[in-house]
């Protein structure tokens, strides 16, 4: 099979590669870049474990193809942190314990981030709806709910 | 499997007319993915049209809006003028997947993987939106009913591709609203569903109205009874009923893990009976 030649930008760096027609971007994320904090739960889009964003919308990278990232921006969990600095995002998680096994939070994170983008003061109904495609089969949700209002205010300097 | 991008109609069309083997158009491939995944559908080619000059953009057009193929369900809950217009298409496309599929999915897409319970169907179907279609031989419209054949079928032939859907332009007392019924609140197939489109004279009176119903047949239907029975009451209790019944009559529904054939019936007389009143609601009208 002749390989496609990509080039995108991830994280704010150009990067280039050379993937399959059927490979997803999460394959190419994985197994290519090693940018594993994207996780593969169920590769047909119920889970929202590999969610990344594609020009700053929220998708689940298993539902992409590489070839489509193409001249696009990419943004994945490795991008969250500044360094050592976790993003406030992180740090309630953290501290809220929202998560056990862990496969679930980099999906979570990056689709709360996205959320808080677009609507920096969500109700927690809000919060729910926006979260329903990331699934945590660990916490029951509430504790990730609460951490996710928790930085939503103090990211409003409430 | 080749994968192609082109940047123009034609060069898509000529690229999908003349493929040998099985073909399929990349929207938002929130179908074609989970196919490709799941070994289901093994394509020789697929076109992906989001690099097609116009698809991804919502203009005004004679009052109404014309929704490129490739424009996702995000951008039309975005679209201020498109959710006034036709609030019920919206939100109809609205409870198409999570948020992450929201980013991706189509109208189009919706209507051309011809799931008998795609949600936006309906709701564009009682809108009496068009889908524009290209193709080898040219251009032709085509009321969106008339696009899905059966489970997983269209009346597209080879090469051809919706270019975009037409939501027309309708007088000022007017409202729709789609509805369905699943056993969980997000992330679930409709069991039944129906969207309701509606226009009030000045006093008030119901003057036109469709009513399409979803998954309780192979495609989703267009009931023409059923709004002719809306037409020239307020919405009272007799016109409901005889609605109601009307579109009972239509179901055609299976049985399965989802829902009896029976209790998808009743449910698709339910749905409509409420999306009726929010139609109805939204239109200014009163009981
Ligand atoms: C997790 C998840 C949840 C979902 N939930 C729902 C739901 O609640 N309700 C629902 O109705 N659907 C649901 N879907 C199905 C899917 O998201 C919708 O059908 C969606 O609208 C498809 O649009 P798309 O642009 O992604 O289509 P694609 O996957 O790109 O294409 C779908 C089909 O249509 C063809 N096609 C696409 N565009 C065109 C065109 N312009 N011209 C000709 N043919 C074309 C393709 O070749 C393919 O056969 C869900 C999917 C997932 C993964």
């Amino acid at each position: 099979m002749s390989k496609i030649h990509v080039t995108t930008t991830i994280n704010g760096d150009t990067v280039e590669y050379l993937c399959s027609p059927t490979e997803t971007l999460l394959d190419v994320l994985r197994d290519r870049l090693d940018l594993t904090g994207a996780k593969e739960g169920c590769s047909t889009g119920d889970c929202g474990a590999c969610s990344v964003t594609l020009d700053g919308r929220l998708v689940s990278s298993c539902l992409v193809l590489a070839a489509e990232a193409e001249g696009h921006e990419i943004a994945t969990i490795e991008g969250m942190a500044e360094g050592e600095n976790l993003h406030i995002l992180q740090t309630k998680i953290l501290e809220h314990a929202a998560l056990q096994c862990g496969v679930c939070t980099p999906g979570i994170l990056v689709a709360a981030k996205a959320l808080l983008e677009k609507n920096p003061d969500p109700s927690e109904e809000e919060v729910r709806f926006w979260l329903a495609g990331n699934l945590c089969r660990c916490t029951g949700y509430d504790k990730i709910i609460r951490a996710v209002l928790d930085a939503a205010a103090e990211m409003r300097g409430a | 499997m080749r994968f192609e991008s082109p940047a123009t109609v034609e060069e898509a069309t000529h690229l999908l007319a003349n493929a040998d083997g099985t073909t399929r158009v990349l929207a938002g491939g929130t179908d074609v993915l989970v196919q490709l995944r799941l070994g289901l559908v093994k394509p020789d080619l697929v076109v992906d049209i989001k690099n097609i000059e116009g698809m991804r953009s919502i203009v005004a057009e004679d009052g109404g809006y014309r929704i490129g193929a490739a424009v996702s369900g995000a951008e039309m809950g975005e679209h201020e003028g498109l959710v006034a217009l036709w609030p019920g298409v919206v939100e109809a496309m609205e409870l198409v997947g999570s948020t992450q599929v929201q980013g991706r999915a189509t109208l189009a897409g919706n209507l051309c993987n011809a799931s008998p319970a795609a949600d936006s169907v309906p709701a564009m179907i009682a809108a009496n939106a068009i889908a524009t279609i290209e193709g080898p031989l040219g251009l032709r419209l085509l009321p969106v009913e008339e696009v899905p054949a059966g489970p997983g079928k269209t009346t597209l032939s080879k090469g051809e591709i919706i270019t975009s859907i037409f939501l027309p332009a309708r007088p000022k007392r007017s409202g729709d609203a789609y509805l369905r019924f699943i056993p969980r609140t997000e992330m679930d197939i409709a069991v039944a569903s129906a969207g309701v489109s509606l226009s009030l004279d000045a006093d008030g009176t119901i003057e036109t109205a469709r009513v399409a119903i979803g998954a309780v047949a192979p495609t989703a239907l267009l009931v023409e009874e059923a709004g002719t029975a809306l037409i020239g009451a307020g919405l009272d209790d007799k016109a409901v009923a005889t609605m109601v019944a009307a579109v009972r009559a239509a179901c055609n529904p299976i049985s399965d893990k989802r829902g009896t054939a029976e209790f998808r019936t009743k449910t698709a007389g339910v749905m409509a009976k409420r999306a009726a009143e929010i139609a109805f609601a939204r239109a200014g009208g009163t009981k």
